[in-house]
């Protein structure tokens, strides 16, 4: 079985900032890992190089044994990505139902004409509906997602991503935004996905949920893997608490 | 009723050139301040043949396939594009377009090509064609707008990265917009140039080409019906009033901007919010 996911040695500069420093993850099929580190460490922008909305320098990253570095983000997508964003973008004329719908549609906007030869979106809706219920967004699927706040938004984000029914799921800051009892509800709902098969990168600062759902966890501190492995082993090693603690 | 013909066959090749525009602007979300540089690829193109005596039904199809080539090219051009930086790029295309004309000896040079002959559909008969054209494009815009085609260039009109996320080749169905767009302005092109009889560079130009935004602003924006009445009231209005003839560009500007101002989603949007108030009352 190949690993789902493989990063090997990527390296990203903005001018001359390092942003990520040849780090590496394997990820294998069915594994959820929780991906830590400070702020800045660079694991929004390693997740955008694993999607192609950043061009790494150095470095390459594979998807079930295949190579993605040539392929355009949507292209990634079609072949088993989804990402759920730090930093929400719901298509803002569109209702919260509509936004995953127009996802849950993907074999029908492959390109322009198949799309032109599709009308009926009530299926879409359908499973949009469902998706939406959830991740407890039951109540506002009619809403502007102007008018919402942040907390339904992050949630938009990973109703959206499941509508496109990944291989692997990227999720980065999920419960940013969220209550307590609404990112516990959430983080559950990540866990049940994982149980059910679907394989989950899952980058959070609420640490006490990563902790309680995810198995193992992934170190990053100044763009460079730190650590990888069990979760509760890994977050008692010194270093790891040095990267999240010792700055001050 | 001659004089009724020819304001009918006018307001049918304006809406069709209108809604050509609106299917790139108003549907796709791209900018365009170049657009009748396609019309007149169009037009020039028809214009030569007929005087080549070739039919009318046989240059339209031509003259669609030259204006959407020339399309897809500019389309692959300004694909790396965005907004403001569209605008200059498709202003660039215009002026482009009206420079090369003028240099050209087999396209007329600044006189342009005139004594174009009639076809043999009369006038009668070509106002129905034009109708008939636009009437066509209008039901195919209408039946875009419903479908998925429709739904995904409302996500690309609002955010092309999420599109992108969403598994969206947004490259794909903008050149899909360009390529529909600038061949139906070349429709439009062909037929303006049997209706007048005579092509020129001036005819083409960034006064056309903002002329025919204003008809997608004031209509509203991605609105068929919008779009299709502001075209067929504002090509007509000069016609009819001699002070908007002499000030065209001004009039058309003023209308631009206002409504980009007070009413951003144009006329449909007015009628949208004043149905929408009679209704909650
Ligand atoms: N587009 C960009 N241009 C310039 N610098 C950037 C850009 N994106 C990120 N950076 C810089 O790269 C570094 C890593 O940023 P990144 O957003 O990947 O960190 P992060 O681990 O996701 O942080 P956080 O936990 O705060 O979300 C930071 O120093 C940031 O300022
Ligand atoms: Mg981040």
């Amino acid at each position: 079985m190949k690993p789902v996911l493989e990063v090997k040695n990527v390296t990203v500069r903005f001018g001359g900032v390092t942003a990520v420093d040849d780090a590496s993850l394997t990820m294998q099929g069915g594994d959820l890992i929780g991906f830590v580190g400070p702020n800045g460490a660079g694991k929004t922008t390693l997740m955008r190089v694993i999607t192609g909305i950043v061009r790494p320098h150095e470095g390459s990253v594979w998807l079930e044994g295949k190579d993605l570095t040539k392929l355009a983000t949507n292209q990634r997508i079609r072949a088993g990505l989804a990402l759920a964003q730090q930093i929400v973008q719901p298509l803002r004329k569109m209702s919260l139902l509509e936004n995953v719908a127009l996802a849950c549609g993907f074999s029908k906007t492959a390109n322009p004409f198949k799309a032109l030869k599709s009308f009926d979106k009530s299926a879409e809706k359908a499973t949009a509906r469902e998706l939406l219920r959830r991740v407890g967004l039951q109540d506002v699927v009619d809403a502007e997602p102007s008018k919402l706040p942040l907390g339904y938004l992050k949630r938009l984000e990973v109703a959206r991503a499941l509508a496109l029914k990944p291989k692997l799921l990227l999720l980065d800051e999920p419960l940013a935004g969220l209550n307590q009892s609404e990112a516990s509800s959430l983080a559950d709902l990540i866990k049940t996905l994982n149980q059910d098969g679907l394989s989950i990168l899952l980058i959070e600062h609420n640490l006490r949920e990563v902790l309680r759902i995810c198995p193992q966890v992934y170190v990053q501190d100044l763009g460079k893997s730190l650590a990888f492995g069990n979760s509760n082993e890994i977050m008692n090693q010194p270093e790891v608490i040095k990267a999240y603690l010792g700055e001050s | 009723m001659a004089y009724e013909i020819t304001l009918l066959t006018t307001m049918a090749i304006s809406v069709l050139f209108a809604l050509s525009l609106n299917f790139i602007t108003g549907f796709c979300g791209q900018i365009s301040l170049g657009h009748a540089a396609f019309m007149g690829v169009g037009a020039y193109t028809a214009a030569t043949m007929m005087k080549a005596s070739i039919s009318l039904l046989f240059v339209i199809p031509v003259a669609a396939v030259f204006a959407g080539v020339l399309g897809l090219l500019v389309g692959f051009a300004s694909l790396r594009v965005r907004h403001d930086f569209l605008a200059i790029t498709t202003m660039g295309v215009v002026f482009l377009f009206v420079g090369v004309v003028r240099q050209q000896e087999f396209l007329g040079g600044e006189i342009g090509i005139s004594g174009i002959q009639q076809s043999v559909l009369g006038r009668t008969g070509f106002m129905l064609l034009c109708v008939v054209l636009a009437g066509v494009f209008a039901g195919f815009s209408l039946l875009v707008k419903r479908s998925w085609l429709g739904f995904v260039f409302d996500s690309i009109a609002d955010n092309e990265d999420v599109s992108q996320v969403l598994g969206i080749d947004v490259a794909k169905y903008k050149l899909f917009a360009f390529v529909v767009g600038t061949a139906t302005a070349g429709t439009a092109g062909a037929l303006y140039a049997q209706h007048y009889r005579f092509v020129g560079p001036d005819s083409f130009g960034f006064v056309e080409s903002i002329s025919v935004l204003a008809m997608v602003v004031v209509g509203g924006i991605g609105s068929v019906w919008g779009v299709m009445f502001a075209a067929a009231v504002l090509s007509v209005l000069p016609l009819l009033i001699q002070f908007v003839d002499d000030y065209k560009i001004l009039v058309y500007s003023a209308l631009l901007f206002s409504m980009m101002r007070f009413s951003p989603d144009g006329l449909a949007g007015i009628v949208q919010r004043l149905l929408n108030r009679v209704r909650n009352r």
